[in-house]
């Protein structure tokens, strides 16, 4: 062990900023110099900024469902997505306010609860089922989720650093509890089935197709709205936060607001993508908001990298993929340990996630784009 | 806060509180005594695991995630050994000794090279835990595995006042709670490890400068940590039963123990203990499809009001 790696072990318990420096460095706010807030991008130019791949990959995935089985349009494109919208709201929390919250899965619980308690679920449940029209059920159930995401981050940002994922943790567990434990208003073990997306304007929106265009609107706008928060006032102070929040504090930006509001536009997303969670699955009992799936939201993200917003995406995939094909190679039974191990070899040898890895090849063989 | 501020808040959070008690003790004197020792027995369970949670953190800064497996493999280790030699004496120890094992390792193979980097750490932990839950659902399997209470602790005891009837194994988790505090609070306060321990906590650099092995304090303490979790295991195979997903529960638990009692505070894991198992087996008696509410509510009025716990003091 070298002497600095000595020195910053023995001092990281010490004081708040030398824990933020060495502790958070590798993870999460490693990208203080990979995310510069670039002097090239602004909304006159802002197709200045689009370069090739991005038009390939954007035209890639909307000439996917033409191509592709509807197995692979709605298993793999559509789940992928879903679940990359959820991973995207813990990166925007976590690799950009420093604030690694795993209650984001418990957040798309609730909205998908919501959709269920609110709109219609199989007639066993219609004891508690209101029936509202889809749309008011969506959007009482999204306002919901929000307001709850809004009160868990109120709670977890009165202390910090480390301390954030335990109380987080917490929250989720116990709403998984109740979930368990009530039957009242969550079903109990049951939960809720047969939650089936609405048919609008005709498009019956349970079709692979309509679906996964559904999905990937969703998951593109999420995908935008942070990158143009992350250059916006709001995410720029965030990131200030991040870095260092006794001097933003001291240049007049109100920590604690930035934070909260953090939360409140992370649970948004992750409302929406809990809405589409739920219609994708067709049902929602404890199972979908349990410990497992709390951290399969971290490991998606944190196996793309939290870097850039479209680590949860490719981390969504790479999840799925495995999820699903890896099975056939490995018992049946042993997913979690598959899932598991490459966790571990990730955060072990990787802590940028596979854009780390990435970039990490990238460099050794330098292209004419530079590193960006 | 100001004083009519806390006067206020007393009154708000205390007299529901009061008049729950009066209510219950009207209503039905056992039930609530029975509960209450209920209570209080579920508690030093909590306390056992959620001890060795917070000594680990409050040391190295590790928020070991990890802690619930621990806790089950200890409880496996226990089970195996009592069935083959009939000794619950001997499956304490190996609980124990197989949690601590299993944490040692964990700390010299892993967190050893990653000094400092606590949110790496942290995901390690995660990890692990996902892998030892399934590595022990693959040995042992989704049964529900249910360890016998020796002779001498089995069936009721009888003629207490008020109760009149008690398990006997579950009355004895009391002293066993108490007593691994004591011997906790002596190690930390009375011996030279205990008294490493402490100055490590309050200031690592300033420790290793003064010449301690900081690595070798590191493993001891994960282990006695880990230990201790395997300790609860095997108490609590017998009390609850081993089933995958017990690891989450008593994660939970000592999650919420030490975010109340405070961090790297023993005494603080006693007191949240406390609050914690009086709580929820209370909301389980009066209130069961909503006990988890309970627990909730206590969580966010120590976070509104003491965000570092009632013992915490600032990292």
């Amino acid at each position: 062990m070298s002497a600095a790696n000595w020195r910053n072990a023995m001092n990281s318990g010490a004081g708040r900023a030398a824990m933020r420096s060495a502790g958070g460095g590798t993870l999460v706010a490693g990208n203080r110099g990979l995310t510069p807030i670039s002097a090239g991008w602004n909304f006159g130019g802002i197709f200045a900024s689009v370069r090739p791949r991005h038009i390939v990959v954007l035209a890639f995935l909307l000439a996917y469902p033409w191509f592709a089985t509807p197995f692979f349009t709605f298993q793999i494109g559509a789940q992928s997505l879903a679940l990359g919208l959820i991973a995207l709201s813990l990166t925007f929390l976590g690799g950009y306010g420093g604030m690694v919250s795993l209650a984001q899965m418990t957040v798309a619980g609730i909205a998908g609860y919501g959709v269920a308690i609110f709109g219609a679920a199989s007639a066993v449940d219609a004891a508690i089922s209101l029936g509202w029209p889809w749309w008011v059920a969506v959007l009482i159930s999204i306002a919901i989720a929000t307001l709850c995401a809004t009160f868990i981050g109120w709670l977890s940002v009165r202390t910090e650093g480390i301390y954030t994922i335990m109380i987080t943790l917490a929250v989720g567990v116990a709403f998984y509890y109740l979930c368990l434990q009530n039957y009242s208003v969550f079903n109990g073990f049951q939960g809720f089935q047969r939650v089936q997306a609405p048919t609008v304007l005709g498009v019956n929106l349970r079709d692979p197709l309509p679906f996964y265009y559904l999905v990937l609107f969703w998951s593109l706008a999420g995908y935008f709205l942070v990158k143009y928060l992350l250059r916006a006032p709001f995410g720029i102070a965030l990131q200030g936060i991040r870095d260092n929040p006794r001097r933003m504090n001291a240049l007049g930006f109100n920590v604690t607001a930035h934070r909260v509001a953090a939360y409140a536009v992370a649970g948004v997303m992750a409302a929406v993508a809990g809405v589409l969670l739920v219609w994708y699955n067709g049902l929602i009992g404890p199972g979908s908001v349990g410990t497992s799936w709390i951290i399969n939201i971290l490991i998606i993200a944190v196996l793309g990298g939290m870097r850039h917003p479209i680590g949860a995406f490719i981390g969504a995939i790479v999840f799925v993929l495995l999820q699903t094909f890896a099975i056939d190679v490995f018992d049946r039974e042993r997913f979690n340990l598959v899932i598991g191990v490459v966790f571990l070899v990730i955060v072990l040898f990787s802590p940028d996630g596979l854009l780390g890895w990435w970039s990490g090849i990238k460099s050794k063989f330098p292209t004419r784009g530079g590193v960006r | 806060m100001r004083r009519s501020w806390k006067i206020f808040w007393t009154l708000v959070i205390g007299l529901p509180l009061a008049a729950f008690v009066v209510w219950g003790l009207w209503d039905n004197t056992r039930l609530f005594a029975v509960t209450l020792l209920n209570g209080l027995t579920l508690a030093s369970l909590y306390f056992i695991v959620a001890a060795g949670f917070t000594l680990v953190f409050g040391l190295m800064r590790n928020v070991n995630l990890a802690h619930g497996s621990l806790y089950l493999l200890g409880g496996y280790v226990g089970f195996l050994v009592a069935q083959h030699t009939g000794w619950f004496v001997l499956a304490l120890a190996a609980g124990f000794a197989g949690a601590a094992l299993v944490g040692l390792l964990m700390q010299v193979s892993v967190f050893r090279f990653m000094p400092g980097q606590d949110l790496r750490q942290t995901m390690v932990t995660i990890a692990l835990s996902i892998i030892i839950a399934d590595v022990l659902l693959w040995w042992l399997g989704a049964t529900v595995h249910q360890m016998d209470a020796p002779g001498w602790l089995s069936g009721p005891l009888r003629d207490i006042p008020l109760i009149k009837a008690y398990s006997k194994y579950r009355l004895m988790l009391l002293p066993i709670g108490i007593a691994i505090g004591v011997a906790l609070w002596l190690f930390l306060n009375r011996t030279r490890v205990g008294m490493m321990i402490r100055a490590g906590v309050d200031d690592r650099a300033m420790l290793s400068a003064a010449g301690v092995n900081v690595n070798v304090l590191f493993a001891v303490t994960f282990a006695i940590g880990a230990g201790l979790a395997g300790l609860g295991g095997v108490i609590g195979a017998v009390e609850l039963s081993m089933v995958p997903g017990e690891d989450v529960r008593l994660l939970l638990a000592s999650l919420i123990v030490v975010i109340i009692g405070g961090m790297g505070s023993v005494v603080g894991a006693a007191l949240g203990a406390t609050i914690l198992g009086v709580a929820e087996t209370y909301g389980l008696t009066y209130a069961p499809t909503y006990s988890v509410v309970f627990t909730f509510l206590i969580l966010v009025l120590v976070l509104a009001f003491r965000p570092r716990g009632f013992l915490g003091r600032p990292a």
